[in-house]
């Protein structure tokens, strides 16, 4: 595809990248896709050699592999070790690939065979509880967010591209949202995640006014017992908070906290607002 | 000589999602010929339950990349008709043209990404850029103007962010909207090119009969609610949709299957325009006219065609409701939402037929069962069946199996299959 890019006249090197997907909607491929005012560009950046949503050649010589969906099937463990044995470097596209993503909200019930005849009956068909590709491989970059965002991917592949490190922000989405000048959603009565997510999205969502869900996981000093403290604050329910921590799977283990604290209150019947608030 | 051939595509690619197309013929006669759904499922029916409302529109979006849009607002619909909550004409308006706007993207990014290659011979887009590049610029423009529209009144053109029950979290600003009326204006051009460019494309000449379903106007083009209607003469009202929808399991297929009144049917745009052809504005019917399409048609090739007809339509049509809106001050964003106990069933005409969700609730609000029916999981059947017939005329023309290769693969595409989302 094309000639040799140069840049101040050194040539540019365009690696060879691949895109493949697991269980998920393909949203996240999409996504790379969209943005079309700098489409040509980002198709210049590289070398796409092998994308089935989108073109019917495909190659195993690769360096990049940009994966998108969690792994839900024995065959697509098999597949993604392939792909992990070919790619020098194999990136997770988006939360699906992160953390599972909303799939993985089937792995909440204990008895997975209810979660399958609840869609299938008796019909057997085959399926896993859902796991992330770190479950299963090393991931060297992760791609966050449920979509992903195509500015940010084209910063990091750039990135790669040049062979610089890939540095996420450490603060949470409350940062971007602040200085973005958006009305508190706390304010407007929503909850939101925006105090404990990673941020890097800039505020998608608060920004058009509806609260975050966490889709991009934790921030690196995420304090989930500082969050419960706001929210309850706020008046909303642990089930409220246990909704949103639980639905992209980044935050599993303050979800399951949260929820033996709703167990005991029901038992108890008061929620203790903790933090100190 | 007789035609032997084994075609195995394994997976289909320039689709969304994964299927497989195998086809067997010895000395002309079809051994195997079948459409196999292999795509892994998702549970969302299981995922939702025991959920409260408010999880169903931002869950249910996120069953499919393309359809978000259409998915977001299908489950509003079933939360709202399960509440007894009317939404308000100005947030039916909003939601009309964001869904007009999602179907405008999503047949452009078909015709022009996955199904255009076929018909220039080329194996994708990308080759596209240097040997037909005002098209991949055209095609660039329609999908930006659609996209930055969902982006205005959704919040993003991608799991929406502003729609829930009850209206919007935000409303759009009316400086962007008129903006956004005037690049429809301007895209009028681009849409009559590519017209033009599909009007010189041979579509293949295939026939096989077909029940076709789809919503049913009322004098207008149907979209968001209302009852069905079948080239069968079947009629079902929105809340008797598993009337319709009769899926079943089948061995190659993770993806259930349906039938109606035979042993598939087919959804989609082609269905669309063959049950509502009346409801066309004129441009349309003048594009239909120019692309020799007229109801009912039986070629499936022709849905390609239909959906450039409705890119058309939904055009004008959202210019139409631009008007509409911005004539006027904005109202209330967004109205209060008491839940109670029952049952919410919403059928939404998305780029790829009809989609119905349906929800039960306890007096809570919470959901104690779900089920969605994808407009994919609808057709599995009829392109199974148009394989088999294809094969057939395969077989007996003695057709080369390179071109049968090609031709079935385009046959599939041209359904626009979302196979991931039918599996859900």
């Amino acid at each position: 595809m094309g000639k040799e890019k140069t840049y101040l006249g050194v040539p540019v090197y365009r690696p060879r990248v691949a895109f493949f997907e697991f269980t998920s909607c393909e949203g996240c491929q999409l996504q790379i896709l969209n943005r079309e005012e700098s489409l040509l560009d980002f198709l210049n950046l590289v070398e796409i050699v092998d994308f089935r949503e989108a073109m019917t050649e495909g190659s195993d010589d690769y360096e990049i592999a940009f994966v998108e969906g969690c792994i839900s099937r024995d065959d697509e463990v098999v597949r993604l070790q392939e792909i992990r044995q070919r790619a020098k470097v194999l990136v997770a596209l988006g939360s699906c690939a992160c953390f599972g993503g909303v799939n993985q909200l089937k792995n909440r019930f204990l008895d997975q065979g209810w979660v399958h005849r609840q869609v299938y009956g008796e019909y057997p068909i085959a399926s896993l509880p859902v796991r992330s590709l770190a479950d299963i491989v090393t991931v060297d970059v992760s791609i966050f967010g449920c979509p992903i965002k195509k500015e940010e991917v084209e910063k990091i592949v750039t990135n790669i591209a040049l062979g610089k490190s890939i540095v996420h922000p450490k603060y949470p989405v409350c940062m971007e949202c602040q200085a973005n000048e958006n009305i508190c959603l706390f304010d407007l009565g929503e909850p939101c995640l925006g105090p404990v997510t990673r941020a890097g999205c800039d505020s998608w969502c608060p920004n058009n006014r509806a609260g975050c869900w966490g889709c991009r996981g934790p921030a690196d000093d995420a304090d989930p017992q500082r969050l419960k403290a706001i929210m309850v604050k706020h008046g909303f329910s642990l089930e409220t908070i246990i909704d949103r921590l639980d639905c992209f799977g980044g935050f599993v283990r303050e979800s399951a906290r949260l929820r033996d604290e709703l167990e005991n209150v029901g038992q108890t019947g008061s929620v203790d607002p903790g933090g100190g608030i | 000589m007789k035609l032997s051939c084994e075609i195995d595509i394994h997976p289909l690619t320039r689709v969304e999602g994964h299927g497989r197309i195998e086809i067997s013929i010895k000395n002309g006669t079809v051994q195997k010929a079948q459409w196999e759904v292999v795509e892994t499922p998702r549970f969302f029916e299981a995922i939702l339950v025991g959920k409260m409302w408010e999880n169903a529109p931002y869950l249910c979006g996120r069953i499919c990349g393309i359809c978000s849009i259409g998915h977001t607002l299908a489950a509003i619909r079933a939360v709202e008709n399960g509440f007894g909550l009317v939404p308000s004409e100005q947030t039916s308006q909003l939601r009309l043209l964001l869904k007009h706007m999602e179907t405008l993207q999503s047949h452009i990014l078909h015709l022009y990404f996955l199904t255009a290659p076929d018909f220039l011979g080329t194996g994708s887009v990308f080759p596209l850029i240097k040997s037909h590049p005002e098209a991949v610029l055209r095609a660039a423009r329609l999908k930006k103007l659609a996209n930055d529209a969902a982006d205005l009144i959704g919040g993003r053109r991608l799991h929406p962010t502003r729609t829930v029950v009850g209206g919007f979290t935000m409303l759009p600003d009316m400086a962007e909207l008129q903006k956004i009326r005037t690049r429809l204006q301007e895209s009028l051009d681009d849409l009559t090119a590519t017209v033009d460019l599909f009007a010189t494309f041979t579509i293949p000449d295939f026939v096989r009969e077909t029940e076709f379903v789809s919503l049913k106007g009322k004098g207008d083009y149907p979209f968001i609610g209302g009852d069905l209607i079948s080239t069968d003469g079947v009629g079902r009202r929105e809340e008797e949709y598993l009337e319709m929808s009769n899926e079943y399991m089948v061995e190659h297929s993770t993806a259930k299957w349906s039938r109606l009144s035979r042993d598939a049917f087919a959804v989609g745009a082609l269905a669309r325009i063959n049950n509502n052809y009346a409801g066309l504005c004129s441009q349309a019917q003048q594009a239909a006219e120019q692309l020799k399409l007229t109801p009912v048609n039986h070629n499936p090739f022709m849905n390609n065609i239909a959906q450039l007809v409705e890119c058309v339509q939904v055009a004008q049509d959202s210019m139409a409701l631009i008007d509409q809106l911005t004539g006027t001050s904005w109202q209330a964003t967004r109205q209060q939402v008491v839940p109670k106990a029952g049952l919410g069933v919403a059928a939404v005409e998305v780029p790829r037929g009809i989609l119905y969700h349906c929800y039960e609730f306890d007096d809570t609000g919470r959901i104690i069962r779900a089920d969605c029916v994808i407009p994919t999981s609808q057709n599995h059947g009829n392109i199974h069946l148009d394989i088999v017939e294809l094969a057939r005329q395969g077989a007996a023309s003695g057709t080369g199996d390179r071109s049968l290769e090609l031709l079935a693969q385009m046959l599939v595409r041209a359904y626009d299959p979302c196979i991931s989302c039918s599996v859900h």
